[in-house]
């Protein structure tokens, strides 16, 4: 079953076009990767499918619901963790879980049972009382992970998770968002292509606005004539070997 | 519901900064203090009323409240740069649940700084009176002006840049261009002209007034601080919803 439908998918910013004419399925459960040279338009996707910004044209439907049409029932269905940690500072890590799990309409009650359930799965339960801008960069991952998380989505949109993280903090990452396979349909982006190799059932690769190809990992490395994804990426990236 | 968890998070987040407490908490004090200090000084042969309770601390107390454009300037700025505030228009709210989850903490805090700085002027010497609650209500217009400044340069602004024109430019345009450190009167001319067009003289007059129980006098200065509040708290909204609806936060 289909989690995402990508019709004719457009934004303009005046005379550049960030992203032009998308269409994609995405399949429910799926991890799927998108991939790009910086201003590929990455980014803008995943912003106008999480109702950040609104397409010039076309039009998505995630589980039934357009984001055009009912972006506030999208927004219930679908979060989103940002290339930036983007926690609240001087709350604590429990106070930033509960505060999320607040606004997306839980009660106190079951904010606070959903905050624990979530700093076990992250393993934050010994940071609980810290406030979030004492805990370190692969800590504040987590805990947006963790933020995106809360509220229960059926969609997620993972922005760069691992950006600026040492190899140690991005396999922990890695391994918990392995866990989440299968359960969220997860959209990611990310220039670590280790990382979208290791994680992604397809990968989607995005050039100046356009998706100018969608496989699997083996499916792009054969279509490429090339022997990793990173050669595959730069042929696809209109790059030279 | 969600406007008063958005409002308890600015909350403490403003709370938790030592600096902030001690410039919405302390800085009046201290001003109260010293400018007591300078009014003892005074030998009473002099006639000098300028730094007499009555007239200082409705200015300290209204002044006070220009910090709040800083507060809610650098948290929004913040919330911007750190894609917190992207977290947060993913969410199902709206507009306004921002808007007034941004306002309302200042607006008690500017209240609660108000009652704490008349209090304070009242052992200082200041009579008790209804009107000190009068006082503060007055000063709540200014303070929304100041909340829909900080908002605004939030909105577009760094928070290097919210820093810059909140704090340096916008107190020191509000302390000289209130009366508050020196009376417009002993400067006078053109200073004095632009002033009176200005909304920092007319929010400390209503203070004054207030206190002094001159209840008619209060009504033609809280307007033109009205007006002001009317127009920046205004362009602060329409800034804030054209970042929701257009290219996030």
């Amino acid at each position: 079953m289909s989690a995402i439908i990508i019709t004719n998918l457009t934004k303009k910013y005046g005379a550049l076009t960030a992203v032009d004419n998308l269409n994609l399925t995405i399949e429910k459960g799926e991890l799927f990767s998108l991939l790009g040279m910086n201003g590929a338009g990455k980014t803008t996707t995943i912003k106008m499918l999480s109702c950040l910004t609104q397409p010039t044209d076309g039009d998505a439907v995630l589980l039934g619901d357009s984001i055009k049409g009912n972006a506030n029932a999208v927004k219930q269905k679908a979060n989103i963790s940002p290339q930036e940690t983007a926690v609240a500072p001087n709350l604590t890590v429990l106070e930033n879980l509960e505060f999320i799990a607040g606004i997306y309409g839980q009660n106190a009650e079951t904010s606070g049972k959903s905050a624990k359930e979530m700093s076990s799965r992250f393993g934050l339960d010994d940071v609980l009382g810290k406030k979030a801008r004492t805990l370190s960069g692969g800590m504040q991952r987590r805990l947006s992970i963790a933020m995106a998380l809360i509220s229960n989505p059926q969609i997620l949109f993972l922005d760069e998770p691992t950006l600026g993280l040492d190899v140690l903090a991005r396999r922990e990452l890695w391994a918990s968002i392995r866990q989440l396979k299968k359960q969220v349909t997860i959209i990611l982006t990310s220039h670590y292509l280790e990382e979208v190799d290791a994680l992604s059932d397809r990968i989607g690769v995005m050039t100046k606005g356009k998706l100018v190809a969608v496989g699997t990992s083996a499916e792009l490395i054969a279509q490429t004539g090339t022997t990793n994804l990173e050669d595959a990426f730069v042929v696809l990236s209109g790059g030279v070997l | 519901m969600k406007i008063f968890l958005f409002a308890k998070r600015n909350t403490k987040e403003i709370l938790r900064d030592p600096i902030n407490l001690f410039f919405a908490l302390g800085f009046p004090l201290v001003l109260l203090f010293l400018f007591s200090v300078i009014n003892s000084a005074i030998p009473a042969e002099a006639n000098n009323d300028m730094f007499l309770i009555e007239n200082t601390a409705p200015g300290i107390a209204t002044f006070g409240t220009v910090f709040f454009a800083l507060f809610s300037g650098m948290l929004l700025a913040k919330d911007r740069t750190t894609s917190f505030l992207m977290r947060l228009f993913a969410a199902p709210m709206t507009a306004m649940d921002y808007i007034f989850g941004y306002t309302l903490p200042v607006l008690v805090m500017a209240a609660i700084q108000g009652i704490i700085t008349f209090s304070a002027a009242a052992l200082l010497g200041l009579p008790l009176s209804v009107n000190m609650l009068l006082a503060v209500l007055v000063m709540l217009p200014i303070a929304i002006l100041y909340v829909g400044v900080g908002l605004l340069c939030g909105s577009l602004l760094n928070e290097k840049a919210v820093g810059g024109i909140c704090g340096a430019l916008l107190t020191n345009i509000a302390g000289w261009f209130s009366g508050v450190w020196i009376p417009l009167d002993l400067i006078g001319g053109a200073f004095k002209q632009v002033a009176e067009v200005l909304p920092f003289y007319h929010g400390v007059e209503a203070a004054k007034d207030a206190i002094g129980g001159d209840f008619s006098g209060i009504i033609p200065h809280l307007a033109v601080v009205l007006g002001y509040a009317l127009v920046f708290y205004g362009l602060a909204i329409l800034v804030f919803r054209r970042k929701m609806r257009g290219d996030g936060a």
